[in-house]
């Protein structure tokens, strides 16, 4: 059974200088509560790992306004102008990570492996300060892990255990960092009682979850 | 016809039925509108549906269902929602059978560059490199020139997105397909000629005997 915490609780939790894994697309399957509280609290120094920034206004888009980050780790940036911006000022640091790539990645990290490799980026800017391993004669790029301090993940629903369900395309990151996260931060939209969520159904077993955010406040 | 409508008609004419199909955003998106009724397909949106629907009517979004765009969209029969391993293992793997992008530039080996302008433009390359990298099938679909100049060029001067031969270009003036020995003009578009097609090309073209008009209606 998991304690339920509230969002500004979760963000005491997060240290200065922290590497968060944060789902989502475009600002959909991203855990909104937990970015606002990160604001709220004016964390500082953060490097961030995500699909994109979204945009200005919107999820990680928030945090990218709000000065808290120096490190971007990213497949696509160019829906928020602000990202690039501070990208080409120097604010911000942005390494740019063909999408599949930074999903095997973190995917690598979080199940144990030393690494990935594809063929994805060869031949291309992506290449360079790389490995090229070849395997049956085909080239392929090493691509190291991505670990996490913590995950903030979005889901559909939670259970008391912490077992967490998706929806749809909110799913994107999401199940994937819930394993490469040191510490890992579910905020469900709604938290259901242990057998709602059938066994089958479950793509992110409570045993990874450390900490379930409260239900979604009425009315939001 | 607008040069768009003329290059979405004729890539739903390479589309084969019952296959998966990624389409890009923007002018590949478009591709959809022209695929006839009895044609059945499934569309991929690489932020994770398989059965991509038109968008819902207005009221009726689900903020949990966008396409790769961040527009909202519905799912038809048989849909699967995926997370992004899946969804790229999908692309990579070889299990996607056509993806059809945008395009800055393309030249003489079928190399494409369609994710950055160094020092103007660097939106990041987003599921780009996967897409030609793991495809059966690239399809570049774009506008012959910008702005009076070609972008189907000896040699790319822009970032590469792979490197990977594309498997047809598709534009307003005409259908090209790289081979291993050059670019083969197939077809030339609605009121062009083949000298027209050479004149906005630098890439050298081969042409063998003669060349066929593009046909926009499909046959049904």
């Amino acid at each position: 059974m998991k304690q339920a915490i509230k969002a500004a609780e979760a963000a005491e939790l997060i240290p200065d200088g922290s590497t968060l894994l944060i789902g989502g697309f475009m600002g959909v399957g991203s855990p909104h509560r937990l970015i606002d509280a990160i604001v709220a609290r004016g964390i500082n120094d953060l490097t961030i790992v995500a699909n994109d920034t979204a945009m200005p206004g919107r999820g990680i888009g928030k945090l990218v306004t709000a000065g808290c980050l120096t490190r971007v780790v990213a497949s696509h940036i160019g829906l928020n102008p602000e990202t690039q911006q501070k990208m080409i000022s120097g604010e911000i640091d942005v390494e740019l990570v063909p999408q599949g790539t930074l999903v095997e990645r973190i995917r690598a990290a979080g199940v144990g492996l030393g690494g990935i490799l594809t063929p994805t980026g060869l031949g291309t800017l992506v290449e360079e300060g790389k490995q090229i391993v070849t395997v049956s004669g085909r080239d392929f790029l090493l691509e190291e892990p991505i670990h996490g301090d913590f995950a903030l993940i979005a889901a559909h629903q939670a259970d008391y255990v912490g077992n967490l369900e998706y929806s749809l395309t909110a799913h994107n990151f999401n199940p994937i960092m819930a394993l490469a996260g040191k510490t890992v931060i579910a905020e469900p939209q709604t938290i259901v009682p242990i057998g709602v969520i059938s066994p089958d159904s479950v793509k992110t077993p409570g045993i990874l979850v450390d900490h379930l955010l409260e239900r979604q406040p009425d009315g939001s | 016809m607008e040069a768009k409508e003329i290059i979405a008609r004729r890539v739903a004419q390479e589309i084969e039925p019952d296959t998966l199909v990624n389409l890009g955003i923007g002018l590949p998106s478009m591709v959809a509108n022209y695929l006839p009724k009895e044609v059945h397909v499934f569309f991929q949106a690489e932020n994770g549906v398989i059965g991509l629907g038109a968008r819902p009517p207005e009221g009726m979004e689900d903020p949990d269902l966008t396409d790769a765009g961040g527009g909202f969209v519905t799912a038809v029969p048989g849909a699967a929602s995926i997370d992004s391993a899946m969804s790229f293992g999908l692309i990579r793997g070889g299990h996607l059978d056509m993806t059809v992008l945008g395009g800055l530039q393309v030249d003489e080996r079928g190399y494409l560059a369609n994710w950055m302008i160094p020092g103007k433009m660097v939106p990041g390359m987003g599921g780009a490199m996967d897409l030609v990298a793991g495809a059966k099938h690239v399809i570049v679909a774009m506008v012959h020139t910008a702005r009076g100049k070609p972008k189907i060029l000896r040699e790319c001067n822009l970032p590469l997105t792979a490197r990977r031969r594309v498997s047809l270009i598709v534009t307003e003036m005409a259908v090209i397909e790289p081979t291993e020995d050059g670019l083969v003009l197939k077809e030339v578009g609605p009121g062009a000629s083949v000298d027209d097609v050479i004149s906005a090309t630098e890439a050298k073209l081969i042409v063998q005997g003669d060349v066929p008009k593009m046909s926009l209606f499909s046959e049904s």
